[in-house]
C-alpha cells in the first residue's frame, strides 16, 4: 500500500478532474451495523443496511433526499430503533444504541435543523458538550468553590481551545439563537468537540453555507480527523465535499444499500450515477 | 460612574467567571448589600419591616424557587402553593414536637421534607410536560391543601397553624412577641444565603443541563443528559425553596395561619413573580416578588396620598387589572420580564452616548 498517503489536498470545493485514489487505509474496525431495517409504521426508511466505519476514516453518507441518510445517523447513535439488525461498536454488538450510553461511550453528533440551546450562550452550549466529564455534584456546584471551582476552570480551559480552533472567540458570550446560521452549525461542531467523541457523526453540516464557509467547515472536519483522530461519518449533499474529503462513501437510495467503496469506486457505479449523480441534487 | 465594560480586560477565566464580572455591577451588588443589612433595619419602620421587607424576602424565595423549576428547566408548575404549605406544616410540627430542635434547622429540614413531596410529584415530568404538567402540579396542588385540611393531625386538631416562638443566640426571633427587626434579621439571612447557592447552580454543569432540557430535550439526551434525574433534582430544589419560603411565611409573617392560605392563589401569585420579574433569571425573581409585594400597597396608598380616595374595593379590582394587564404585555412582548427590560436598559447604557 505505498500509493496510500496520509497528505490530504486542501479541499477546493467542486474540484473537478480525475478522481482521486483511496489516500489512506485503515483496519481497525469502530462500528459496524448489519442488516438493520427500520420503518414507521408502513414507510421503511432503512431495509436490510449493512456497513462499516473503521477508526480514524472520513466515512461519507449520501443518497438523495428522504433516502434515509438522517435516519442511519440515529440508529447509531440510539435515537432510532431498528426494528432488526445488530449494531456492534467497539466490539460490543446489541439490537439497539441508547442516546446517553452512546454519549458515555464516545459517541458525538450534530443534527440537520441544528439542535443547540437557543437560549445559552455560545460558550454555554459548548460547555454542555463537557457535562458527563463534570465530576462534582450539586452540592459542591452550590458552593462554586474549592474543587467545584476548579473543575469549572479546566472545562472551561478545554472548551477556550475549541472557541479558539473554531475561530469563535467573537461570539462567545452571544446567546446562540441570535446567531447567523452558518455559526450556529459552527457552534454545534463545538458542542460534539467538547465531547472529545471517538465518533463524531455530522448531519450536512455544510447545507446552506457559502463556499467560503464550506472551505472553512471542511478545513476543521479535516483537522479535527487529522490532530485528534476522531473518526467521522458525515451526511453531505455536494459531491464535491465529498470525494474531496472522505476515504470511504457509502450510498444509500429508497432506504436501500445502493453502493459502498472509495469515492473514486462510487463516483464510477453505473446505479449511483443513474440514481444519484444523474439526477440534480440540492 | 459609567457602566462600562470596556478596560475591564479578564486576564485569566478565574475573573471571568466570578458571579460578577462587571465592576460596575460588583458596586451595585454591594450597596444593594449595603441596604439590605445595615440602613434599612437600621431606619426603616417597624411597618416597613415587616409588612413590606418580610413580605418581599419570603415571596422573593419561593420564587427563585419556581424560576428554577420553570424558568431554568422549562417545567410548568401550578403547585408552588402546596410546596409551600409542606414546608410551614413541616416546621411547625417540627417545633412542636422537637421543642430543642434551632429553629434554623427546623427551617432547613422543613424544606427537605418539602423537597421529598416535590420529587414525587415531579415524577410524571419525564413523560408529560407543558399544559399536562401544569395540570399534574395543579393535581398537586389540590391534594395537598386537601391534605393539610382534612387530617387534623397536621394541624394538631386547630384550624390554624402557628409560628412557635423560638430564640437564636437567645434572641426571640419569631412568634408574634418577636421584634420585626429580629424576624427581618431571619429572612434576610435566609435569602441572601439561598440566592447565593441558587445563582452558583444555575451558572454550573446542572444549571446547563437544566437549560439544555428546557431548551431542546432531544439534544440534551444527545450529549449524555439523563433527562429523569436532572428534572427531579429541579423539583427537589424548587420545592425546598418553596418549603423554606413556606416556613418563613409562618413563623416570620403570619404567625398563625389557616392551611388554606396556601391555595392555588398562593401558586399563582408566585408564577406572576417569576413571569413578571423574568423566566431564567435569579435577579428578576427579586425584581417580580417586589414587584407584585408593592402593588397593592401602592394601590391602597397612593390615592389618599394623592387626596383621590378610592374604596378598598376598587383597590382590589384595580390590582387585579393591573396584574392581568401585566401578565399579558411580559407573556407577549417580553418573556424575560423585567430582568431584560434591566439588561437592556444596561446595554443601552454601555454604549451612551455613541448608540452604534
Ligand atoms: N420520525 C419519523 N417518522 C416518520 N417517518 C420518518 C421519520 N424519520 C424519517 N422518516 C422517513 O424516513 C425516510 C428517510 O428519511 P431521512 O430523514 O432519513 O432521509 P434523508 O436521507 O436524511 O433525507 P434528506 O436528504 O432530505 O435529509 C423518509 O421517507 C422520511 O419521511
Ligand atoms: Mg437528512
Amino acid at each position: 500500500m505505498t500509493a496510500a498517503t496520509l497528505e490530504r489536498p486542501v479541499p477546493p470545493v467542486q474540484s473537478e478532474g480525475p478522481a482521486p485514489a483511496a489516500r489512506r487505509n485503515f483496519s481497525e474496525e469502530l462500528l459496524k451495523v448489519e442488516d438493520i431495517s427500520l420503518s414507521f409504521g408502513g414507510v421503511k426508511a432503512l431495509s436490510n443496511i449493512s456497513f462499516d466505519i473503521r477508526k480514524h476514516e472520513i466515512r461519507a453518507i449520501i443518497g438523495p433526499n428522504g433516502a434515509g441518510k438522517s435516519s442511519m445517523l440515529n440508529v447509531i447513535n440510539g435515537f432510532y430503533h431498528p426494528q432488526e439488525g445488530t449494531i456492534t461498536y467497539k466490539g460490543n454488538a446489541r439490537h439497539q444504541m441508547r442516546p446517553h450510553e452512546a454519549a458515555k461511550t464516545g459517541i458525538a453528533r450534530t443534527f440537520q435543523n441544528i439542535a443547540l440551546f437557543k437560549g445559552m450562550s455560545t460558550l454555554d452550549n459548548i460547555m454542555t458538550g463537557r457535562l458527563l466529564r463534570m465530576r462534582r455534584n450539586f452540592l459542591w456546584q452550590a458552593l462554586y468553590w474549592g474543587p467545584a471551582l476548579k473543575e469549572e476552570l479546566e472545562h472551561r480551559e478545554k472548551v477556550e481551545a475549541i472557541i479558539d480552533f473554531l475561530e469563535i472567540q467573537a461570539i462567545r458570550k452571544t446567546p446562540v439563537g441570535r446567531l447567523p446560521y452558518g455559526l450556529q452549525k459552527r457552534v454545534e461542531l463545538g458542542r460534539a468537540l467538547a465531547m472529545e467523541p471517538e465518533l463524531l457523526l455530522l448531519d450536512e453540516p455544510m447545507a446552506g453555507m457559502n463556499v467560503e464557509e464550506k472551505e472553512d467547515m471542511c478545513r476543521f472536519i479535516l483537522d479535527v480527523n487529522d490532530e485528534f483522530g476522531t473518526t467521522i461519518a458525515l451526511i453531505e449533499h455536494d459531491m464535491g465535499v465529498v470525494m474531496d474529503i472522505s476515504d470511504r462513501v457509502v450510498v444509500l437510495d429508497y432506504g436501500r444499500l445502493l453502493a459502498d467503496g472509495t469515492p473514486s469506486e462510487v463516483r464510477a457505479n453505473k446505479q449511483v450515477i443513474d440514481a444519484y449523480l444523474g439526477v440534480s441534487h440540492d | 460612574m459609567l457602566y462600562r465594560e470596556a478596560g475591564q480586560f479578564k486576564t485569566n477565566y478565574v475573573a471571568d467567571q466570578a458571579i460578577f464580572p462587571i465592576r460596575q455591577d460588583r458596586i451595585g451588588m454591594a450597596i444593594v448589600l449595603l441596604f439590605a443589612w445595615v440602613i434599612i433595619p437600621a431606619f426603616g419602620s417597624d411597618y416597613f419591616l415587616e409588612i413590606i421587607m418580610i413580605n418581599f424576602l419570603f415571596f422573593s424565595l419561593a420564587a427563585i424557587g419556581l424560576n428554577i423549576l420553570t424558568g431554568y428547566t422549562g417545567l410548568i408548575s401550578l403547585g408552588t402553593g402546596g410546596f409551600m404549605a409542606v414546608g410551614a406544616v413541616a416546621s411547625y410540627k417540627l417545633a412542636v414536637i422537637f421543642p430543642d430542635l434551632s429553629i434554623i434547622l427546623v427551617f432547613l429540614i422543613s424544606g427537605l421534607i418539602a423537597a421529598a413531596v416535590g420529587i414525587v410529584f415531579g415524577l410524571p415530568s419525564l413523560r408529560i410536560k407543558g399544559f399536562y404538567l401544569a395540570v399534574a402540579t395543579l393535581a398537586a396542588q389540590f391534594f395537598l391543601d386537601w391534605l393539610f385540611l382534612r387530617v387534623d393531625w397536621f394541624t394538631n386538631s386547630s384550624t390554624a397553624i402557628e409560628g412557635v416562638p423560638k430564640t437564636v443566640f437567645g434572641y426571640l426571633v419569631t412568634g408574634p412577641n418577636a421584634e420585626p427587626f429580629a424576624k427581618y434579621y431571619v429572612a434576610l439571612a435566609f435569602v441572601s444565603v439561598f440566592a447565593l447557592l441558587a445563582k452558583n447552580l444555575v451558572r454550573s454543569a446542572i444549571g446547563r443541563a437544566w437549560m439544555a432540557i428546557r431548551d431542546m430535550d432531544i439534544a440534551a439526551e444527545i450529549i449524555g443528559i439523563r433527562p429523569l434525574p436532572t428534572k427531579l433534582l429541579a423539583f427537589a430544589i424548587s420545592a425546598f425553596y418553596s418549603g423554606v419560603a413556606g416556613s418563613l411565611m409562618l413563623f416570620l409573617f403570619y404567625d398563625s395561619a389557616e392551611p388554606d392560605l396556601f391555595d392555588i392563589n398562593l401558586s399563582f401569585k408566585v408564577l406572576f413573580m417569576v413571569i413578571i420579574g423574568g423566566l431564567g433569571s435569579i435577579a428578576g425573581s427579586f425584581m417580580g416578588a417586589a414587584f407584585i409585594v408593592m402593588i397593592p400597597i401602592i394601590l391602597t396608598n397612593a390615592p389618599d396620598l394623592l387626596g383621590l380616595p378610592i374604596s378598598s374595593d376598587l383597590a382590589k379590582h384595580l390590582e387585579f387589572m393591573i396584574f392581568g394587564a401585566l401578565i399579558v404585555f411580559f407573556l407577549i412582548v417580553e418573556p424575560n420580564g423585567l430582568a431584560r427590560l434591566w439588561q437592556i436598559a444596561k446595554e443601552k447604557l454601555r454604549l451612551w452616548p455613541f448608540p452604534y
